[in-house]
């Protein structure tokens, strides 16, 4: 189910040989070198690596926010320029809701400001939305009011609701406790199994990768460069010997050479 | 320092499992006293302050006995109501007012203007940061004097400094609020295809409001206190002056009574538009986004 068979659909999103440097006041730093993969509908692909492999760098690109020395992002045939709501980011940072509205507001307002829809239809799909998260008690509930888990909650509704080509995740759950973390992991599948939305998911932990996953591409540091890409396992293999097997793996390709 | 470890075996203890218990009445919640509720209450606690003020004024007036040089609150009081109910005091705040409101609203445009332009582009930050290092340091009584040869006696002089005493501390403040946006609302804005003004008015107003208001309200300060000093200075020559006329005017005729009404007149203007006007919108807008607590 999960890994469908790839020749059949044309990619959704093309990266192909991205170098991202930045610049500090004295040295340009390479942040990915010549990086390639393609990303298919419905995929739940994840970029994976150590801190230093340049996977937010390479996330914030695809996002638009930077542009690549070399090599082209392509999202459905068209060139990558500048953020849009066709990608539509879940960052890390709690602080990414605006403070000065509610959580039914930040997600309409995400739907009228980008022009997507009518006052009136963006309320109804920000309500579906806010309740799919199962906030639906706290729709007028202003964001510091909220947990750290339902803010990242209202930020994957807000996602969600933009209807966007691809979801692109920033290691959204790194700053949660391990037992939200858990919850919101399958969450997100629970989610994804309604919808089939197309994600890309940032994250260092292993285990996340394998969970969140169904294609797991493997990023070496400094620069960052493509390791491997590999398949996930299953949803229902997770827990039994596969899931270590692959951790392994994956473990023995990040850190022994 | 011990070396030795205890190598004794660890205790083998029994696991306990238990259910939590429900509908029991714990005392979970319980109202507060009512000395502590009255405490709560910012404006009573700043009422008492003023209260305390009032009766110590009020002492110091009697056992000088000299309402020339300095009147009861009492008699302050008194001289105050006279002329609230004459109509003399309700007229010079009108004309004070007034022009108050022009020179802030004109001070708040350019502010505004000024720092969009410095939030545009890097040479417009230099700008705004030069001239604000140049200006916010300048009296805006100093400018009185060229003023009149300017705008001459009446209304546009003292818009002209009182456009001054705004500006700098409004713009100052504005672009320090605009600077520490965090960099992810910014991208969350981007993200939703906002640019340009439309990131400015959506995004970045809002999220710097709190450094915004402070710098609305230290405007507001700044040109209450130019206001009544410049027409104190030349109110003299001016027709129709404001409140610090009819302060100078009193004091000429040393009517000390109501010079004394004329500046507690002032003091309760001051009071009203930061305690009722500025922390309403507090109250509504920064306080309720958590962005003060």
């Amino acid at each position: 189910m999960a890994a469908q068979d790839a020749g059949a659909t044309a990619p959704l999103l093309q990266v192909q040989g991205v170098t991202l440097q930045y610049k500090t006041d004295e040295y340009v730093v390479t942040a990915t070198q010549r990086v390639d993969f393609d990303v298919y509908p419905s995929e739940r692909y994840v970029l994976l690596g150590p801190s230093g492999c340049g996977k937010s760098t390479l996330l914030k690109a695809i996002g638009g926010y930077l542009t690549p020395s070399e090599g082209s992002i392509r999202l459905k045939g068209r060139e990558v320029r500048e953020p849009g709501p066709d990608r539509m980011m879940v960052f890390q940072e709690f602080d990414q809701l605006l403070p000065w509205k509610t959580v039914q507001q930040n997600v309409t307002f995400a739907l009228t400001a980008s022009k997507r829809l009518s006052a009136a239809e963006a309320r109804d799909r920000a309500a579906y939305y806010i309740e799919k998260v199962g906030l639906k008690d706290f729709a007028d509930s202003y964001p510091h009011m909220l947990s750290g888990g339902m803010k990242q909650r209202v930020a994957i509704a807000r996602g969600m609701a933009m209807e966007p080509d691809v979801l692109l995740m920033d290691e959204p759950y790194a700053a949660l406790d391990a037992l939200t973390r858990r919850r919101m992991q399958e969450e997100l599948l629970r989610l994804w199994e309604d919808t089939r939305f197309t994600v890309l998911f940032v994250t260092h932990s292993i285990e996340e990768a394998i969970r969140i996953g169904t294609r797991i591409l493997l990023l070496s540091p400094h620069p960052g460069q493509v390791k491997a890409e590999l398949n996930s396992v299953p949803p229902e293999l997770l827990g039994t010997a596969a899931q270590a097997e692959l951790e392994t793996r994956i473990n023995d390709m990040l850190f022994v050479h | 320092m011990s070396t030795t470890v205890n190598h004794a075996p660890l205790l083998t203890r029994p696991e306990i499992v238990r259910e939590p218990v429900r509908g029991q009445p714990a005392e979970v919640q319980k109202p507060i006293s009512p000395w502590e509720s009255v405490y709560r209450i910012g404006f009573l606690r700043k009422g008492f302050i003023l209260l305390v003020l009032a009766v110590i004024w009020e002492i110091y007036g009697r056992w000088l006995d000299n309402p020339l040089l300095f009147p009861a609150f009492s008699e302050t009081v008194e001289a105050l109501i006279s002329n609230l109910l004459n109509g003399v005091i309700p007229a010079r705040a009108l004309i004070s007012l007034q022009t108050l409101a022009i020179g802030y609203a004109i001070g708040v445009g350019l502010a505004a203007m000024l720092t969009v332009l410095a939030i545009g582009s890097r040479i417009g930050t230099d700008l705004l940061e030069t001239l604000t290092a140049m200006f916010n340091p300048l009296p805006a009584i100093a400018l009185l004097p060229l003023a009149l040869i300017w705008f001459g006696l009446g209304a546009g002089s003292v818009i002209f400094v009182l456009v001054h005493s705004v500006l700098w501390a409004i713009a100052l403040n504005t672009h320090a609020g605009f600077r520490a946006v965090s960099k992810t609302l910014k991208m969350v804005g981007l993200n939703y295809g906002l640019r340009n003004i439309g990131l400015v008015r959506h995004i970045l107003i809002p999220a710097a409001f709190p450094s915004i208001l402070t710098g609305l309200k230290v405007g507001w300060a700044f040109a209450w206190r130019t206001l009544i000093a410049a027409e104190l200075v030349f109110g003299v020559s001016s027709g129709s002056g404001g409140l610090g006329w009819f302060i100078f005017e009193n004091r000429n005729q040393l009517e000390t009574a109501n010079v004394f009404a004329g500046l507690f007149f002032v003091i309760l203007i001051g009071l009203f538009v930061e305690n009722v006007i500025f922390a309403t919108i507090e109250k509504r807008t920064i306080r309720r986004w958590g962005m003060q607590s």
